[in-house]
């Protein structure tokens, strides 16, 4: 006779993981002086009220939408001047890197020499460290080095963005057949001349749309990186957010918002016309 | 035709690169002299000598426990509230509801999480509450919308056949979708966590607490000894929780 039992499967490690879910974030909550009542006291609350019930209208005021106007273009621009600063770095760079263009690769089976290796080895680094540390992190250094303003936001990018093309241009000249090149290296042809003959064409249309996507990144990047003072969208937020202006923040935010989504329908398009 | 439409596009780009930079009025050669890179370099041969000496290290120690707490709770009070917004953004209790709780994932998403900390350190107070705040707030928009992609995506018929057997829609949901669903929301979380802790320690630069925090102040206070010890402490931090996450991905995810 079948009896329903009432015994729940599931129950032990489902409450094995919360006991130790919990056990771990007991700590972390004293860490992280974590206080959601702060959001209701109600102190924080009139003052929160206030700052967003000036939210609506947006400032629309016309100095203020030329401010904005002057500040998206120096967004849009941080970021193209900054991916171009980073294509100069990270071609190079991805070209040194990559074991597709090893010449004891193309008489070993793929497989580079020892030495090829060791050599490649300072360069992958630098690349490694160039995008480990974050772009708003660079950004903070050189507004130190080179001021407010935008050009510390454009090195931010470039060092940034070189170190991350630079690994994967380098990995997806490695991903694709490696057989065209490395019968043009052993019939005696430059490095140079068996990249653009023999990787480039397999490549072009994968490095294109991952370059894009990156200039995509850089937009939103960049106008976080205003924060610490690199010029554009995000340094005149920070301006706007000090002085409580909640209208101008609505205004600067839904800037933001419509940048973003222009910018990936851009970059949808270029891709679809490039690739 | 397609040919110069191409070229036009390929001209356009550099157009637009050459007038970002007169735009941005950025003199390359004077970036590159010599005084400006003797300058750089004096700079930044400050950061050579980290301050390792134990009172800072451990000044570090307590900012990176602070960064990971900030970024674990961040991330699961997202995950709690993720899973309770996509339950209505993934259909299950009608479209009005449907299309509401859409809305309000994709403006905590579209949000970056350094405005939602600068927002939050006015609402909150300075320190790491209103990082971890502003952390569960973006988050809940990109886990919300990646749990109701996954809700959709998994196959109804267990929780029918309990609904048909009789029980209740609570049970149907706990064992009949959990126990599929319950991987992909795992590995959806870790990889936020990643995230999260890359981004917790910089929120601290609008003063939410962290080591960003830490490196703000010291940067500020032109210590650059100190503030290269809290660069090493971000990049350790980094490369820990990437080996961490790869080698658990290997071990439990892929399985």
């Amino acid at each position: 006779m079948l009896t329903s039992g009432s015994r729940d499967p599931a129950v032990l490690p489902r409450l094995l993981l919360t006991l130790l879910a919990m056990a771990l974030l007991w700590p972390g909550i004293h860490y992280s002086e974590l206080d959601l009542s702060v959001l209701i006291a109600s102190d924080s609350q009139s003052e929160m009220g206030r700052f967003v019930s000036a939210f609506w209208p947006p400032a629309h005021d016309e100095t203020f939408i030329e401010l904005l106007l002057q500040a998206t273009l120096q967004t849009l621009a941080i970021a193209t001047a900054g991916m171009a600063l980073a294509l100069l770095l990270a071609i190079p760079a991805s070209l040194l890197a990559s074991r597709a263009l090893s010449l004891s690769a193309a008489s070993r089976a793929g497989r580079p020499s020892y030495w090829g290796q060791l050599l490649r080895w300072p360069v992958r680094g630098l690349l490694i460290f160039l995008r480990s540390v974050p772009e708003i992190v660079w950004a903070l250094l050189f507004v130190r080095a080179v001021g407010l303003g935008p050009t510390a936001g454009v090195l931010a990018i470039a060092i940034t963005y070189s170190g991350m093309l630079g690994k994967v241009y380098a990995e997806i000249f490695e991903s694709v057949d490696q057989r065209p090149a490395h019968t043009l290296l052993q019939s005696g042809s430059g490095r140079l001349a068996a990249f653009c003959y023999g990787i480039l064409p397999n490549v072009s249309a994968e490095l294109l749309s991952y370059t894009v996507y990156r200039w995509e990144c850089a937009i939103r990047a960049s106008v976080v990186m205003g924060f610490v003072g690199a010029g554009g969208l995000g340094q005149q937020m920070d301006l706007s957010l000090r002085m409580f202006a909640g209208g101008e923040v609505a205004s600067l935010l839904l800037t933001f918002l419509v940048l973003v989504l222009l910018a990936d329908q851009l970059s949808r398009l270029l891709r679809w016309r490039l690739t | 035709m397609n040919r110069l439409f191409n070229l036009a596009l390929l001209l356009g780009i550099g157009a637009a690169v050459i007038a970002s930079f007169i735009y941005l009025g950025i003199d390359l050669g004077e970036l590159g002299s010599t005084g400006n890179l003797n300058q750089m370099g004096a700079y930044a041969q400050r950061f050579l000598s980290p301050d390792l000496s134990p009172t800072h290290l451990q000044a570090i120690a307590h900012g990176a426990l602070e960064t990971i707490a900030m970024s674990a709770l961040g991330t699961l009070i997202a995950a709690v509230f993720g899973l309770l917004l996509a339950l209505p953004a993934a259909g299950r209790f009608g479209w009005p509801l449907q299309s509401a709780s859409r809305l309000v994932l994709n403006a905590l998403r579209a949000v970056p999480e350094l405005v939602w900390a600068a927002l939050m350190v006015l609402a909150a107070g300075l320190g790491p509450n209103a990082g971890t705040l502003a952390l569960a707030l973006h988050t809940t928009g990109v886990l919300g919308r990646l749990f109701a992609e996954a809700l959709e995506n998994t196959p109804p018929e267990p929780a029918d056949a309990i609904r048909l057997q009789g029980g209740n829609a609570v049970w149907a949901f706990c064992y009949g979708t959990l126990p599929n669903l319950l991987p992909q929301l795992l590995a959806y979380i870790l990889y936020r966590w990643e995230n999260n802790i890359r981004m917790a320690s910089v929120l601290g630069f609008v003063g939410a607490g962290g080591l960003g925090q830490m490196l703000y102040v010291s940067l500020s206070l032109f210590q650059e000894a100190q503030a290269s010890t809290v660069i090493l402490a971000m990049l350790i931090l980094v490369f820990a929780v990437d080996t961490l996450s790869s080698w658990s991905r290997q071990r439990w995810v892929k399985a």
